[in-house]
């Protein structure tokens, strides 16, 4: 329940952000530089005198939209893989497995800075990252429901009645598989917040003067001692949104297999 | 009603000596969240030393709860409310947990259904069965192992010192349940509680447990428990009998008293719902208990059983009715029974419905052909894999043979592993057959289903063991059964409900189920969802594989019904496979006994299951347990279990378990199809006349009813 109020408090200062934040991100005043928080100023100031809360408040569409897209992208394009993987079997099975295994098998930031740093950071390629790191994952997951499933009796009921196999994959075996896949996509989505900061702490995500909360923190390392809160306000709003997407997931997990009382 | 005077024999034979277990006026609660729930009330009973006490009712009638609560051991949210458990004279119900569990093991000794669950499968079966000596009798690890092997060779368990190195997984079913016999009865306990130890067992593994069960009775003289749903293992094990409904214990008798002279409705509708194997009364309609077990939180006012029973009056509906003496030893809680109730109506059964037609093996009305059809199945199946790979074959099916008439019936049985179900598989195309050919109204089919137009597929549905599976819990029962009528029959819009709702109809679901999801309905609902799916698109042929046997006895009563029913106004085709012999023969026109993916003999179902019959079948029907303390049936028994089907034996398949073999021949030549007359072939060496001889003292199989008919 927690977990889900502060996601939509996340949700809506992403969606209306720009508004709500009291001062303009860009806005720079000289004369206002590293202040400590204060009631004008409540997460303080940076180096350059911009209001950091303002900043966190809009650098959440940033982090928002580019996880929550990049997980739905890897859903949209992980599941179908995933399905007709496990339902085919035999040699697409092995050969479908076995390159997603590739990309598995590299570490995730790894794989995420080469191929942004062949790409050149920007948005779009950040997205195109974070599909092809969660899209095996999801995969994997929904293949597993798939083999699960698919030697259950309806589904041979259906082929007995002649149904096609997409038919049977998205309409009988799919149903079966969402609420793992809910599961799933949702921890996914919280370590896609996770990568998104670490590339734009390491300056291969969005650019400056984009207030992403990556690049907020990286900014704030070298002015940590004199201006705590530079660095602390951003880092909290990772991990709180974190912990809200994690506990929302425990929930879903809870509602949807009630029976194993959250694993 | 004249007692027979054989019955006091059973008595006389084992004297009950003094009371082990006393339970008196036991309530049993559990706390939910809708409050507290009284899952067993006022129950009382009593068993003594050597004697077994069954405890029977429907899913969902306390059985279990009553025994598990009897020894204190319930899930957290259950306690015992009100009255006491005695236990060799002492009271359980004030112990503290740790005089509990003492107790567990050295007194009482409990075997569950699944003996694979029951064991832990990451310790050797030696080592969990020597815990016992060390823990509840204070042996050392040399004497445990001592006892160990003692108690192994006691169930029969042959070559016991490899027993005690492996692991539970690697033993069969039939001797891991031994095993657990074994390990409750290590400590010689006073009370053994049995609960369905044998459900889980084929019927022949399951006759020769329970042979084993009732020769350990006496040699351990202990109390036994024994808690089934099965009413014939009741009449093979047990010397009284307690019968449960909603939580109460609604008549308790002797045995004899409970088959013979039943005083409850409850019990006698439980008699009267599982078939008799008696060609007589094959394909009527059985006698079937209207409505489901009533539930412990809705009960009635007045008798539990009142809204399902016949012979309800005024009377019942106002005050709930206990237990009281009818005759020495039986105790009923109906008010009417002396009011000879029952006398009446039994004629009304009998007198209806024509006796089943002889059908004629040379008969060419076949609507189902199956010729020499073989399936084999790669040993070990896996995707790509690197080096040697495993070229043995496993022959699932061999060279088999049917068919089945227009409007017929043809049963299938055969133990567990015997390829029926494979049979079922590949006629319907899931497993397309490696050789031989399937035709339908002598068209040949394409092997495997994806290959076959939509109206062939309509012809031939399928319905399948397990409702669980078979229906999809995301899909409501409207869409399920509307689907084929979709997809085969071709029906849309308005219409398309409206013929969905008459298919549900035709099973008796009521339309507002349209928008329910299966897992809503009860078990027995949904296989007649599954029933409808099947019968939406009117096919000629409905595969029934176990459609009944994972349901409670009268629901299988009234979906045999159903499905006699439907096959008179479609004059449907069924193959109907199970390995319940008894609803076999009451379902069907011919019948085929299958052994290791081959017929063993075949022909028209009354004659299968009278002699002269095939060596197989009459191990098969001397396994059967009987709903009748008199039967005598042989002791017929089958070693081990069938083998996987990778090397089939040479000759005669079933020689190396067959109890008649007649040696060289045997092993060494296939075995001619000799015709016994009166469309009836078997698979055998034996000449027909020696085997008709072997039959002399032939197999009781039709129950005596002694006082009812």
């Amino acid at each position: 329940m927690i977990g889900i109020i502060v996601f939509l408090c996340f949700i809506v200062l992403a969606v209306f952000g720009p508004w709500i934040a009291p001062y303009s991100y860009t806005e720079q005043v000289p004369s206002l530089r590293l202040l400590a928080p204060s009631l004008a100023h409540p997460f303080g100031t940076d180096p350059f005198g911009r209001d950091v809360l303002s900043r966190v408040i809009v650098g959440t569409r940033t982090v928002v939209l580019l996880s929550g897209l990049g997980t739905l992208f890897a859903v949209v394009i992980g599941s179908p893989l995933g399905m007709l993987s496990g339902y085919t079997g035999g040699l697409v099975d092995e050969v479908i497995m076995r390159t997603l295994d590739v990309f598995l098998s590299i570490p995730s930031l790894l794989l995420a800075i080469v191929l942004l740093s062949t790409l050149g950071p920007s948005s779009r390629n950040l997205l195109i990252v974070l599909t092809v790191l969660y899209a095996p994952m999801i995969a994997r997951v929904v293949r597993s429901m798939t083999l699960d499933l698919k030697n259950k009796e309806f589904v041979e009921a259906a082929r007995v009645r002649g149904d096609k196999t997409s038919y049977i994959l998205f309409r009988e075996v799919f149903p079966g598989a969402i609420a793992p896949l809910l599961v799933e996509a949702s921890m996914r989505f919280s370590y896609a917040i996770f990568l998104v900061a670490s590339l734009g702490f390491l300056g291969l995500g969005v650019q400056p003067p984009s207030p992403d909360w990556g690049l907020l923190i990286s900014e704030a390392r070298d002015f940590f001692t004199l201006a705590p809160w530079t660095l602390l306000f951003p880092a909290a709003a990772i991990g709180l949104l974190v912990v809200s997407v994690n506990l929302m997931t425990d929930g879903f997990r809870q509602m949807l297999q009630p029976e194993r009382g959250g694993l | 009603m004249v007692l027979d005077p054989g019955g006091g024999e059973r008595a006389a034979q084992r004297p009950a000596g003094e009371p082990v277990l006393e339970v008196d006026q036991l309530d049993i609660v559990y706390e939910t969240d809708g409050g507290p729930l009284a899952a067993v009330r006022n129950a009382t009973l009593t068993i003594r030393r050597n004697e077994s006490l069954g405890l029977v009712g429907e899913s969902g009638s306390g059985k279990s709860t009553l025994a598990m609560g009897v020894i204190r051991y319930l899930a957290d949210n259950g306690r015992v409310d009100a009255g006491s458990v005695r236990l060799l004279g002492r009271d359980l119900t004030g112990l503290k947990p740790s005089e509990l569990r003492r107790l567990w093991g050295a007194q009482i000794g409990v075997v569950y259904q699944s003996p694979l669950t029951a064991l832990t499968p990451t310790i050797k079966v030696g080592k969990q069965l020597a815990e016992i000596a060390t823990l509840h009798l204070g042996m050392d690890k040399q004497h445990a192992r001592e006892r160990t092997l003692e108690m192994l060779s006691k169930v029969a368990m042959p070559d016991p010192e490899n027993i005690l190195e492996r692991y539970p997984h690697q033993i069969s079913g039939g001797m891991l349940q031994r095993c657990v016999i074994a390990m409750a009865l290590m400590a010689n306990p006073a009370l053994l509680i049995m609960d369905e130890p044998t459900t889980a067992l084929d019927v022949t593994t399951q006759a020769v447990v329970l042979d084993l069960v009732q020769d350990l009775k006496d040699e351990f003289d202990s109390a036994i428990l024994y808690i089934t749903h099965d009413l014939g293992v009741i009449a093979k094990m047990c010397d009284r009998v307690a019968v449960m409904y909603a939580g109460e214990i609604v008549e308790k008798a002797t045995i004899r008293q409970i088959f013979k002279e039943p005083q409850h409705p409850y019990t006698r509708s439980l008699l009267e719902c599982i078939p008799r194997f008696d060609p007589s009364c094959a394909k009527k309609p059985l006698l079937t208990i209207p409505g489901v077990i009533a539930r412990v939180d809705e009960l009635p006012d007045g008798c539990i059983f009142g809204p399902r029973c016949d012979y309800v009056e005024e009377q019942c509906t106002t005050s709930r009715p206990g237990l009281r003496e009818v005759a020495p030893g039986q105790f009923t809680s109906c008010t009417r029974c002396d009011d000879n109730l029952f006398a009446a109506c039994r004629a009304d059964a009998d007198s209806d419905a024509a006796p089943r037609e002889r059908v004629s093996l040379s008969d060419a009305d076949r609507l189902l052909d199956v010729l020499d059809v073989t399936k084999h199945f790669p040993a070990v199946q896996g995707g790509l894999r690197f080096g040697r790979r495993d070229r043995r074959l496993v022959h699932a099916l061999d060279a088999t043979s049917l068919w089945v008439g227009h409007g017929r019936t043809l049963g299938i049985v055969g133990e567990s592993g015997s390829g029926k179900t494979t049979l079922a598989r590949t006629i319907i195309g899931l497993e397309p057959a490696t050789s031989g050919t399937v035709s339908l109204n002598g068209g040949v089919l394409a092997p495997a289903v994806d290959k076959r137009p939509r109206s062939i597929l309509k012809e031939i549905q399928m319905v399948f063991q397990n409702p669980d599976s078979s229906l999809n819990n995301h899909r409501t029962v409207g869409e399920a059964v509307a689907r084929p009528l979709r997809l085969l029959g071709g029906v849309r819009g308005q219409e398309l409900r409206r013929r969905t709702i008459a298919a549900m109809e035709a099973v008796q679901l009521p339309a507002r189920y349209y928008d329910r999801r299966p897992n809503e309905l009860s078990q027995g609902e949904r296989q007649r969802v599954a029933i409808a799916r099947a019968f939406a698109a009117d096919p000629q042929l409905v595969i029934c594989d176990e459609p009944i046997s994972s349901l409670d006895v009268s629901v299988q009563g009234a979906l045999m019904n159903l499905l006699l029913t439907l096959q008179t106004e479609r004059d449907t085709s069924y193959l109907f496979i199970s390995h319940d012999l008894a609803a076999v023969q009451h379902l069907s026109d011919l019948i085929a006994v299958v052994y290791l993916g081959h017929v063993m003999e075949w022909g028209d179902a009354a004659r299968v299951l009278t002699p002269p019959y095939h060596p197989y079948t009459e191990a098969l029907l001397s396994a059967v347990p009987v709903a009748d303390p008199d039967s005598r049936q042989p002791r017929i028994r089958l070693s081990g279990s069938v083998p996987t089907p990778i090397d089939l034996p040479s000759g005669c398949r079933f020689h190396p378990r067959c109890p008649r073999c007649l040696g060289d021949i045997c092993s060494q030549k296939e075995p001619p199809w000799q015709d016994v007359g009166d469309d009836h072939r078997i698979y055998c060496h034996i000449p027909v006349e020696d085997l008709r001889n072997l039959e002399a003292g032939s197999i009781e199989l039709v129950p005596s009813r002694g006082g009812r008919s």
